[in-house]
Formats: structure tokens, sequence, C-alpha cells
């Protein structure tokens, strides 16, 4: 196609929708977290900075902290399973691979409610793990399991974990094997070669794992809603109560800015990494 | 053999990994067809909740809705993302600028671009409903949509394009004879993709509803439904939920053969 034009004119629809419902609305919520909140509710059209300070006083940073370690743990969960799952599924013989992976992943296209709602069904005080108890002849008194941060825990587990093994999967099955072998010529022990050959050659997978997770977890505020049960909040559920209970838009944006930017920072973060993999080559099919 | 040991029990762990991510799932299809009223005890086989579902109109409308929204935001997504992937690759220099816009919906939390959106739509006065709610799920649909067909593109034999033209075939003609048929298969696959993301959508549509229950989704009534009281019904919805977004990627998988974003 010699006019530069056309493929611009195919564009076109797309970026505009893009722009103008991605774009545009979010740098709305970057400019609204500078706004003053009005007296009863709304936005007051004056510049001020105590949005994104309250963000840091301690009552509200102390939840974007306690987000940040229940993502961290659920992030780094999924990447031990996560890549042992990877390991094994790339140990086998070939042609296993494609069916192993597929229905490692098949989970994780069923409805995120659905699949969280399966962990209260589970941990439920009638549920199925205390009636498993129960029929062993355990007689005392369960500790209560569901709207826990454990359960939140193993809720961010479960949805995320097939994201994981999927992004450990890539550099493990195309690890070289003469890679391997030449560490045990030279005398290595088993471990050894893991620890100090394929564990660090597959690193920017785990990487990618453990980023997304945690971006995923941080920010999320559907499962510590169902399974946390109002018992604690994380940023994400703080951020909807912004928005849809107390009516302070500006707080609640000045919120999303300080996730947007950690989320930012880790993804730039594992970019860097996987570009350092692929030897600066670019990382996008690093 | 200490390879053998690592094998064993990174195999091990897969297995409890496997048990770990069906388990539930399993629980909750084989409750879905449970006689009794308590949802987690097994009382005899029996498909009245599934009978149930039917006869409640609130879950009826909430399909309804869903299907619209999934059918229109999906025929949008998939017009709009595959001129998009066509324009790209035909482009090939691409600033980082036109990467990020176009990958930014796939990596954005759904809880940011959800507020975003809500703050957008409120300021401007737009009265929020079905309509808002598929204009918000095509930015994500048409990601997904233009990752697909970009994949197939990879691999397009150009030289096809230019007999084309050189035949006397308008760009437009070209467009729809030569290009659009070749990539049919990843059009139709990222279409499929487009509509289960949307079908299974929640926190985007829950946000961009406005208030009221007249365009409620089903996401959003299984969302009522567990805070408000587990009842039998739950189970058997979100089996059939789960069973329509399992065939339709199925589907997909098959018809692009195995090219999904991100792998």
């Amino acid at each position: 196609m010699s006019a530069d034009r056309r493929p611009l004119l195919l564009m076109t629809p797309a970026m505009i929708w893009l722009f103008g419902l991605m774009v545009v609305p979010c740098a709305l919520i970057l400019v609204l977290a500078f706004f003053r909140r009005g007296l009863y509710g709304g936005i007051e059209y004056t510049w001020t900075l105590e949005n994104l300070a309250l963000v840091f006083d301690p009552l509200y940073f102390r939840i974007f902290l306690k987000s940040a370690g229940i993502a961290g743990l659920s992030a780094a969960i999924a990447c031990v399973l996560g890549y042992a799952a990877a390991y094994a599924i790339a140990a086998m013989p070939r042609r296993h691979q494609p069916m192993l992976l597929f229905f490692a992943v098949l989970p994780f296209w069923s409805n995120y409610l659905v699949r969280t709602y399966a962990w209260i069904v589970l941990l439920n005080r009638e549920g199925l793990i205390v009636n498993l108890a129960r029929w062993v002849g355990y007689e005392g008194e369960l500790p209560q399991m569901l709207y826990s941060e454990q359960a939140v825990v193993i809720g961010l587990v479960y949805n995320y974990l097939p994201f994981v093994i999927l992004s450990c999967y890539a550099p493990l099955s195309r690890l070289n094997p003469e890679v391997t072998e030449a560490s045990r010529d030279l005398g290595a022990s088993a471990w050894t070669t893991f620890r100090r050959v394929t564990l660090p050659m597959t690193v920017p997978g785990i990487a990618t794992g453990f980023v997304f997770v945690f971006v995923l977890s941080i920010g999320n505020f559907v499962t510590p809603a169902l399974l946390g049960g109002g018992q604690f909040q994380m940023i994400g559920n703080l951020v909807y109560a912004q928005f849809l209970t107390a009516n302070d838009w500006p707080f609640g944006a000045a919120l999303s800015m300080v996730l947007i930017a950690v989320m930012l920072g880790l993804l730039m973060g594992q970019a860097v990494i996987a570009d350092r993999a692929s030897g600066g080559k670019g990382a996008r099919d690093g | 053999m200490a390879e053998r040991h690592i094998f064993r029990l990174m195999l091990l762990i897969l297995g409890v990994v496997f048990a770990f991510l069906y388990i539930p799932i399993s629980v909750l299809v084989g409750l879905s067809f449970n006689e009794g009223g308590l949802p987690t005890a097994w009382t005899g086989f029996s498909t009245r909740w599934y009978g149930a579902l039917l006869a409640n109109d609130d879950i009826l409308k909430a399909a309804g809705n869903t299907l619209v929204v999934a059918l229109f935001s999906t025929a949008l997504s998939t017009v709009l993302g595959t001129l998009l992937a066509i324009g790209v690759e035909i482009r090939r220099r691409n600033g980082k600028w036109l990467e990020t816009v176009i990958f930014a919906p796939m990596i954005i939390p759904d809880i940011v671009l959800a507020i975003a959106l809500l703050s957008f739509f409120s300021l401007l006065g737009v009265k929020m409903g079905l309509h808002t709610i598929i204009v918000s799920h095509v930015v994500f649909n048409l990601a997904f949509v233009c990752a697909v067909v970009r994949a197939r593109l990879k691999n397009f034999d150009w030289s096809i394009v230019e007999a084309s033209g050189d035949l006397g075939a308008s760009t437009f003609t070209t467009l729809r004879r030569v290009v659009v048929p070749v990539l049919m298969p990843a059009i139709i696959a990222g279409a499929l993709l487009a509509f289960t993301l949307s079908v299974d959508e929640f926190i985007i549509a829950f946000f961009t509803a406005g208030a009221g229950r007249s365009s409620i989704t089903l996401p959003m009534q299984i969302f009522a439904m567990i805070r408000f009281g587990v009842t039998p019904e739950i189970n058997a919805l979100a089996t059939l939920v789960m069973a329509v977004s399992v065939v339709a990627l199925a589907l997909s998988q098959r018809l692009n053969k195995g090219e999904l974003p991100g792998q």
C-alpha cells in the first residue's frame, strides 16, 4: 500500500473510541484528584493537594499497605505453585503439553464471580470442608474460614494461578536442554543446576506472573467484598466506597491515581526485567 | 537420579494444582444437581434448580440484558478491532504511544477504567443504562479482537493484496474480498473471545449500568445473589454461565489454533 493515509483511515474509528472512552476518562480521574470535594459531595473546582495528602494519612495508608501485603502474599503463593506446575508440564512429553496447558488455563476462562463463589461453597460454615472434617470424626469447633484474610488470599491465588502457569511455562518450555546438561557434565548436582541455571533463566516468566497477580490483586474489590465479607477493606473497596457511597470523588480519584502509579511502576519494572532477559532486543516477545 | 526427584516433586505439585483448580468448580457443578434446598448438603439428584432458574423473571431479564450487551459490544468491537489490526499491520512502523493506547485496556485494572467511565458519563450528564455498558465493553473487547487478528496477520501474505490491486480492485474491494476472508477464522475467534469476555464482565458493567434494576446483567445478578444469601439457584446459574464461557472459548481456540493473546 503506497498511500500512508489508508492504514490511518482504518485505524481511526477504533482510535476515536479508545481516545474518547479510555484516554479522556482516565485523564479525567487524574484531574479530579486535584479538585476539592464539595460541601455536600460533588466537586468544587478549586485546586488542592489535600486529596493526595489524605492518601498518605496513616488511616488510609494502612489500607494501602494491607492491600499490598495481601497482593504480595497471593502473588508469591501463586508463583510457587504456578512455577512448579509449569515445570512439570514442560518436562512432560511434548505431545501432552498443549492439552495439559489448556486444562490448566480453562478455569481462568470461567466467570470470576462464579470461581469466587465456589470458594464460599467450600469454606462456608456448612460447607464441604467443614462437612469433611465432621465426617472424619472431628468434633471440636472449627475456625471461621470464610470472611477472613486467608479466604481472600485463597480466592486471589485461585483466580490468578492459571496466569502464572502460562507466564512460567513460556520460558521453561524454551529452555535449551543442552544448557542444563552442560551444567550436569561440569559436575553440578541436580539441585544446583536447578537453582543456578534453570531458575535464573526463567526469572522473567516468574516476574511477569508475580507482577500481574500483584497488580490484579491490589486493586481487586470483588474478592475482598465476597470472601472478606466486609471484615476488612482493600484499596479497591475503598475506591468503590468513595465513589458509590461516600460520594467523595476527588479522594476516590486520588486513591486511584496512587494505585495506577504503583501498578505502572511495577509493570515497567517487569518490562525492564523482560527486556534484560531478551538481551535488550525489545521485551514484547520475551 | 536427583532430576527425577525434582521432576516428581513438581509433578506432585502439578497434581495438587489441578485438584485445587478443579475441586471447587466440580463441587459447584455437582451441587447444582442437588435435590435439597440447602446449597451444601447432598440429598439426591434433581434438575429442579435449573427449572427454578427458568421461572425466575429477574434472572431471565438479566440474561436478556447480558445477551443484548454481549451481542452489540461484540459486533462493534469486532468491526473496529479488525480494522484497527489491519491498519496497524499495514502501517508497520508503529510508535510506542500507539502500542500503549491499543494494549492499555488489557492492562488497566477494571476498577480504574470502571470509575473513570462512571465519572466521565456522570460529568457529561449521560443517562446510564445498557447503552453505556455496551460502549464501555467495546473499549476492552476491541483490544482483544485486535490482538487475535494481529496474531493472524503476522503470517499474512501481503503479495495477494498487491495482486488484487494490480488486477484493478479498489482498496475497499480488496479489503472485503481478499483480506477479510483470509482473516475470517481469526475474526470469528476474536468475536467469540469478545463475546465471552462481555458475558462474564462484572465490574465495568456494575459501574456503568446506572441506578435501578432495569439494566442489571447476569454477573451483576450473580453478585447480588451471592451477597444477599446463598440459594441453590446460584449453583445452577453458575454452572450454566461457566458452560457458556467454556464452550465459546473452546470454539475460539479451535478456530484460531491456540493463538490466545498473552501466549
